[in-house]
């Protein structure tokens, strides 16, 4: 253990976490909707390739950023437009959003495999980021990881501290009830899935963009379906999505180290651990009808028509 | 979870695949199945080359088809079946985890030929194994590697522990030894063959823990992207990764299937293809040293040249006694030079390599 550097390794735990972390984020906000998309994988990796193309053509990183959101968002629209106007299940409907996603993002991708994205430069001075410990936690970053954190606290603040989120919650819990009262049932939810599908897409810009940073076809290789489990994990709570992304991103980034410093641990058992701590987290949170009714949006993955 | 991706993308496209069975006089039809995208610019791609190399060879003779990013294990059983019921006279599978997979279709379809990468098992006489002698390679790597390393580490980005990748850690190993008695190596085991985040991860974890070169046996071109950034040295895997040439790609171990494809298609078209158990090398061409850069000193240009072409022309393997294993036994006596049996099952580090095989 001695020979594992503590700062590069919460250095590298910060950055494997922030693509799940930020779609993940997005995705809570929209189960919280009650809407599930499981199309977090497709909508990533649209916002990997956008933010890619952008950035390249560009050759600015931030409008890559903003293109990924958007290409996350566009994705995501599709899927809003498909499940809330034309009524079509949601299970089925995240699924295809998936496989289309990666289709058309391996289509879009071909040209710009095999090159390298601009660099993203440094946010802070050098004097800041050289402190020693404190300098590169805290000032080594880029600004998407900086957003990500500020993005958590926001959706907090905005879902148990405003109105706004407390019409969300609404909508999430009971759709016929928030439709009766007069809100907005099919606007609301189609925001919140664009919302999460720009959270997405910037996660996968961040990938494409500085934690890889090429292009490479079906580089998100998973990261949506740990963001599914993650809002799972966290019980449908923002801060215990940072908790838990932290915790994902830490032991993958915490084995790999292990392996480089050769420290006889079981890896294969390392690396299932945030899939055993999920499941576990699932057993509890079902074991009490009460708490599981607490905690996951009641009308998550319902389909609402007005007339009913 | 990552499964279930592959398995959603293998189902549409097995299904896309899934057109009306061909007709006598139809194309002959040879499928492919790849374990990662053909755009991965490593493994998946080079076998994408040699399909293409098939087409251009046979014309409107043959028609190939292939299902990229199949998962490894049972559910490849039922993308090939696919694949054989929308048509395919010959199918392609090239990945080490699709082996039992071929062989239990292969035993449902007698008449369809089978040809296995990288695998051993042929139950059926309908099923043939192929692979090259990547070690070949790993040995020149090695040797470069143990001549440009500075802090005398060197990182190894490792898949899976199977006795492949074992033994291209070994020949790469004992060939820096030679030039270096001081190198140390450092594996790190991705568990993965394609995911580039990981790869990025491990790369980046490597350059933390002090390695300045770094050895892969994945298929991304990930690792190269953070060696540049770190200032270590890479090398090409499966493809030439010539993009990130003088440095950190310093040079490649590329896979040349394109002859081989090409060879066991004519054979089975016109019917002399037998069952065969395939292992090449740099003397056949089936693994080829992609340009050494520049950033080589000469002589060490000259040097690993010089082993390249003795290992081509036969005079000497790379596993050639006195080799002892890990633990200090005596594996290959002085002037021995081990059998393709004990090659091909190697379960174990060779005497020098610390860490342990991960079971």
């Amino acid at each position: 253990m001695l020979s594992i550097d503590p700062v590069t390794l919460i250095v590298a735990l910060i950055a494997a976490s922030t693509p799940i972390l930020l779609a993940a984020i997005g995705e809570l906000v929209v189960e919280r909707a009650g809407v599930l998309n499981l199309g977090v994988e497709g909508m990533m990796i649209m916002g990997a390739v956008f933010g890619f193309i952008v950035a390249i053509n560009s050759g600015s990183p931030a409008l890559g950023f903003v293109a990924g959101a958007v290409g996350g968002a566009g994705l995501a629209l599709i899927f809003g437009f498909l499940t809330q106007v034309l009524l079509s299940n949601q299970v089925a409907t995240g699924l295809a959003l998936t496989l289309f996603g990666l289709g058309l993002a391996a289509l879009l991708g071909v040209p710009y495999a095999g090159l390298s994205a601009p660099l993203t430069g440094d946010l802070f001075p050098a004097a800041l980021s050289s402190i020693p410990v404190a300098g590169p936690i805290l000032f080594s970053h880029d600004i998407i990881v900086y957003l990500s954190v500020l993005l958590v606290a926001a959706v907090w603040f905005v879902l148990t501290r405003t109105r706004a989120g407390l019409i969300l919650r609404a909508v999430g819990e009971s759709h016929d009830a928030a439709h009766a009262l007069g809100y907005k049932v099919v606007r609301i939810r189609l925001l919140a899935i664009m919302f999460g599908g720009a959270c997405a897409g910037l996660g996968g810009a961040y990938l494409s963009l500085v934690r890889v940073p090429s292009w490479t076809e079906g580089m998100t290789a998973g990261a949506g379906w740990i963001a599914l489990a993650l809002v799972v994990f966290a019980s449908w709570k923002p801060w215990r999505v940072l908790i838990g992304a932290y915790l994902f991103g830490g032991i993958a980034a915490l084995q790999l180290r292990l392996q480089a410093a050769e420290v006889g641990v079981p890896v294969a058992l390392l690396d299932a651990s945030p899939y055993l701590v999920t499941i576990i987290v699932l057993v509890v949170i079902s074991s009490d009808r009460r708490r599981a009714a607490l905690n996951a949006p009641a009308a998550l993955g319902k389909v609402f028509h007005a007339s009913r | 979870m990552k499964s279930l991706t592959k398995l959603l993308a293998g189902a549409a496209l097995a299904t896309s695949l899934a057109l009306p069975a061909a007709a006598q006089d139809d194309p002959f039809k040879v499928g492919f199945i790849y374990v990662g995208p053909v755009g991965d610019y490593g493994w998946t791609w080079t076998h994408d080359q040699g399909r293409l190399a098939v087409e251009a060879e046979y014309g409107d003779a043959v028609e190939t088809v292939f299902v990229e990013s199949v998962a490894e294990g049972a559910d490849a059983e039922r993308v090939i079946t696919q694949m054989i019921l929308g048509g395919a006279d010959m199918v392609f599978t090239t990945s080490f985890g699709f082996g039992e997979a071929t062989n239990a279709v292969a035993a449902n379809f007698p008449d369809v030929l089978f040809e296995h990468a990288t695998g051993y098992l042929r139950e059926t006489p309908n099923v043939s194994t192929y692979s090259a002698r990547f070690y070949e390679g790993r040995a020149v790597m090695g040797h470069i590697a143990g001549h440009m390393t500075e802090s005398n580490i060197v990182g190894y980005i490792a898949s899976y522990p199977i006795p492949e990748v074992i033994r291209g850690i070994n020949s790469a190993f004992l060939h820096a030894r030679e030039v270096n008695p001081d190198v140390e190596f450092r594996i790190v085991w991705a568990y993965t063959w394609f995911d580039p985040a990981i790869e990025a991860d491990a790369a980046q974890a490597l350059v933390d823990a002090g390695a300045d070169v770094i050895l892969q046996h994945t298929d991304s071109t990930a690792p190269m992207t953070v060696l540049a950034e770190a200032g270590a040295y890479g090398f090409g895997q499966a493809s030439d990764m010539i993009q990130f040439a003088p440095a950190p790609r310093l040079s490649a171990i590329t896979d040349e299937w394109a002859d081989y494809y090409i060879r066991r298609v004519g054979e089975a078209m016109d019917g002399t293809w037998t069952q065969s158990d395939t292992w090449e090398g740099i003397s056949d061409g089936m693994v080829g040293i992609g340009e050494m850069t520049n950033a080589i000193p000469e002589e060490v240009r000259a040097s690993a040249a010089a082993l390249r072409d003795s290992i081509s022309a036969g005079t000497y393997h790379p596993f050639t006694g006195p080799i002892n294993r890990q633990d200090g036994s005596v594996w290959l006596a002085d002037g021995e030079v081990a059998e393709d049996g004990a090659l091909l099952g190697m379960g174990f580090y060779v005497e020098g390599i610390t860490g342990d095989v991960p079971n």
